[in-house]
């Protein structure tokens, strides 16, 4: 009897203090990602101010990239992000539609388990990995078969022509988003497989019991009912895009300007940053360029998010 | 090799009480000079007693951490300028030497085969020569095949010392290379893909019938890839050799240049290859701790009395034995012993 009492209330007290002990180191840490992200977004603009300042707002829109002459400009770094990541998710999307999708509703039971652990082991393999693989398997079969078929499809067609011209590199913009296509699938198909699995059962069901073919159901009942994670997983995948720095860096070719064709060279902001920053002195004007294009990074990858939020929120509220 | 045994050995008898407590010296900067920092840290360990922490990171991060005075010595594929070493404290020296190969993929053409002069180069870099059958081109290379190939100029991406090398020889020869592009560890390129790193250009190049890129010679001998010849500035062609490397560095006058900041491209002699540079290392003439820069010097001067075999054979190019001797001399000027 004695025990019995003491026990519960030495628990109690230790509960106590634990619960303390608890909160405050959620509060701590909740508290520490804010810190940081404010701390890293202030280092990067201070560090950059002083390009800034030198360029004036003619940085975020000039082609220049010319570090013999000291004129350093973001556009063809910020084209190169945005439209590499763009076609990227053009690319992705449906396939890893395709793949949720498939999983979901079409698969045979034993096949779904093994395939949609590959899907999460090719979103685990290393950045790297992919620019090696894109650069030494992908590239030539870019530049040998694919890119020259594609040149010759489309010559004599206008606008077509021209976006898809220029000697066969099998580096450059296009290959870029490929490799970063494949990097994104495994993040959007497994978001979008789980939550299709979220949707219930008797609302599928109901739905085939009124004669609704497979894609009806998909289209009517499960898509409508996770939109909002279905965006977000996108999302994700825009996030990985843009901010994606070793593969991209082997494969698009690198190069300082706007290129009129996809499979021109090009540049991203991450790919920039990666190759400059070890020949950048400290104190001159490319090292607050790169710090500069990296808080512009930052930026864009908040303006992606709010617009998300935004495009999310209405349709929440309807559904 | 017996003189050289006893030298040995006397070095051995002299420092045996120094190899029991080891020094740790730490360097930073130039990957292209990592390799013979490092065989010359393995082979001289015993001798001097001096155990060297080099990180290769890049010849700018190099000069960064000098400057910081996080590390004893930097170590950078371009000479600094006067000013900066005056301004940051710092001696400067060369190492050794490395050249710079033309490498080109055209079908039926071996290395070796193709020649090309300076302004060429430039053209074509700058994109006025488009066509490997451009009648420029033709013209030095009278008998040859030339297929109607575009040109595919391929550099490096990141900033590297060997694009310094490079864009200064091409300075060099045009006019208006200079004026539009310039020399830098990196440049705005006019036209053409970047690959990353040495093996990247290489990569690159060879993925692409008639492309064209620059590597170092270490590299593109150890790799075979198809070299060109190059006019020197006695007007005759030659291949990137071990040879032709030696006769440049040792026709170049070191003596009137300051700091040793010399630029070995386009040397005199009609052996001379055209593109080549030497890698230096920069000292601090205030150091921390006297003992770090009396074991830096320690160091290099153990690679330079034995390691010119060892430099040979990872492809680099010894300095000629009076700049040994200049060296040696323009260390006085660092506190430390020797």
């Amino acid at each position: 009897m004695q025990q019995a009492i003491i026990i519960p209330a030495s628990g109690r007290a230790r509960r106590g203090f634990g619960d303390a002990v608890f909160a405050t180191t959620a509060r701590a840490s909740g508290g520490l990602v804010l810190l940081l992200l404010g701390g890293i977004i202030l280092s990067l603009f201070i560090g950059g101010i002083a390009a800034f300042r030198e360029f004036g707002p003619g940085f975020v829109f000039s082609t220049e990239w010319d570090p013999v002459h000291q004129k350093f400009g973001a556009l063809v770094s910020i084209y190169g992000t945005l439209i590499t990541s763009a076609i990227a998710l053009v690319l992705a999307v449906p396939v890893a539609f395709g793949v949720a999708f498939f999983l979901t509703e079409l698969a045979p039971a034993w096949m779904r388990r093994p395939v949609g652990t590959a899907i999460e082991l090719l979103a685990a393999v290393p950045s790297i990995i992919y620019g090696m693989w894109g650069f030494f398997v992908i590239v030539p079969i870019m530049s040998s078969t694919i890119q020259p078929a594609i040149i010759n499809f489309f010559d004599g067609i206008p606008v077509l022509q021209d976006l898809f011209a220029g000697p066969p590199f099998g580096t450059g913009i296009f290959t870029a988003a490929l490799i970063l296509a494949v990097m994104v699938i495994p993040f959007v198909a497994a978001t979008m497989r789980d939550v299709f699995d979220t949707v219930p059962a008797v609302y599928k069901e109901s739905a085939y019991g009124v004669g609704c073919t497979t894609w009806e159901v998909m289209r009517s009942i499960v898509l409508p009912y996770t939109r909002v994670s279905v965006v977000g997983g996108i999302m994700l995948g825009l996030g990985r895009a843009l901010g994606e720095t070793m593969a991209v860096t082997f494969v698009i070719g690198n190069a300082d300007r706007i290129s009129e064709t996809v499979f021109g060279s090009g540049n991203t902001i991450a790919s920039i940053v990666a190759l400059e920053f070890p020949e950048s002195p400290q104190g001159s004007l490319k090292l607050a360029s790169l710090l500069a294009l990296g808080f512009i990074l930052f930026v864009i990858s908040f303006i992606v998010l709010a617009i998300s939020r935004m495009l999310l929120k209405p349709k929440a509220t309807g559904g | 090799m017996t003189f050289r045994t006893t030298a040995l050995a006397i070095a051995l008898a002299g420092f045996s009480f120094a190899a029991h407590a080891q020094t740790q010296i730490t360097g930073a900067g130039s990957t292209f000079a990592a390799p013979i920092y490092g065989k010359w840290a393995e082979a001289g360990a015993t001798a001097t007693g001096v155990k060297l922490n080099y990180q290769a990171i890049g010849s700018g991060a190099g000069i960064n951490q000098i400057n910081n005075r996080t590390v004893d010595f930097g170590a950078s594929d371009m000479p600094v300028k006067a000013e900066d070493l005056t301004a940051h404290k710092l001696m400067q020296f060369p190492t050794v030497i490395g050249g710079v190969d033309i490498i080109v993929n055209l079908p039926g053409i071996k290395a070796n085969e193709l020649k090309l002069t300076g302004p060429v180069l430039a053209d074509i870099y700058l994109g006025k020569i488009t066509k490997w059958n451009d009648p420029e081109i033709a013209k030095i290379n009278a008998g040859m095949k030339l297929p109607s190939l575009a040109i595919a100029t391929v550099h490096r991406a990141d900033g590297s010392g060997t694009t310094f090398v490079f864009t200064d020889y091409l300075s060099m020869q045009s006019a208006e290379w200079k004026s539009k592009v310039g020399s830098s560890t990196s440049v705005a390129w006019p036209n053409g893909a970047g690959g990353k790193g040495s093996d990247g250009v290489a990569a690159t190049v060879q993925h692409i019938p008639g492309g064209i890129g620059y590597d170092e010679s270490a590299y593109a001998e150890q790799n075979h890839l198809t070299t060109a010849l190059m006019m020197n500035k006695a007007g005759k062609f030659v291949a990137p050799t071990m040879a032709a490397f030696v006769a440049a560095a040792g026709n170049a006058d070191w003596s009137k240049v300051q700091n040793f900041a010399i630029d070995l491209n386009d040397q005199p002699g009609a052996a001379s290859w055209p593109i080549e540079s030497a890698t230096f290392v920069l000292l601090p003439l205030d150091p921390k701790d006297e003992k770090q820069s009396t074991a830096v010097k320690k160091f290099f001067d153990w690679g330079f009395e034995h390691g010119d075999d060892i430099a040979t054979s990872l492809l680099y190019i010894p300095l000629p034995q009076s700049v040994h001797a200049a060296i040696r001399t323009a260390w006085k000027a660092v506190p430390g012993t020797m």
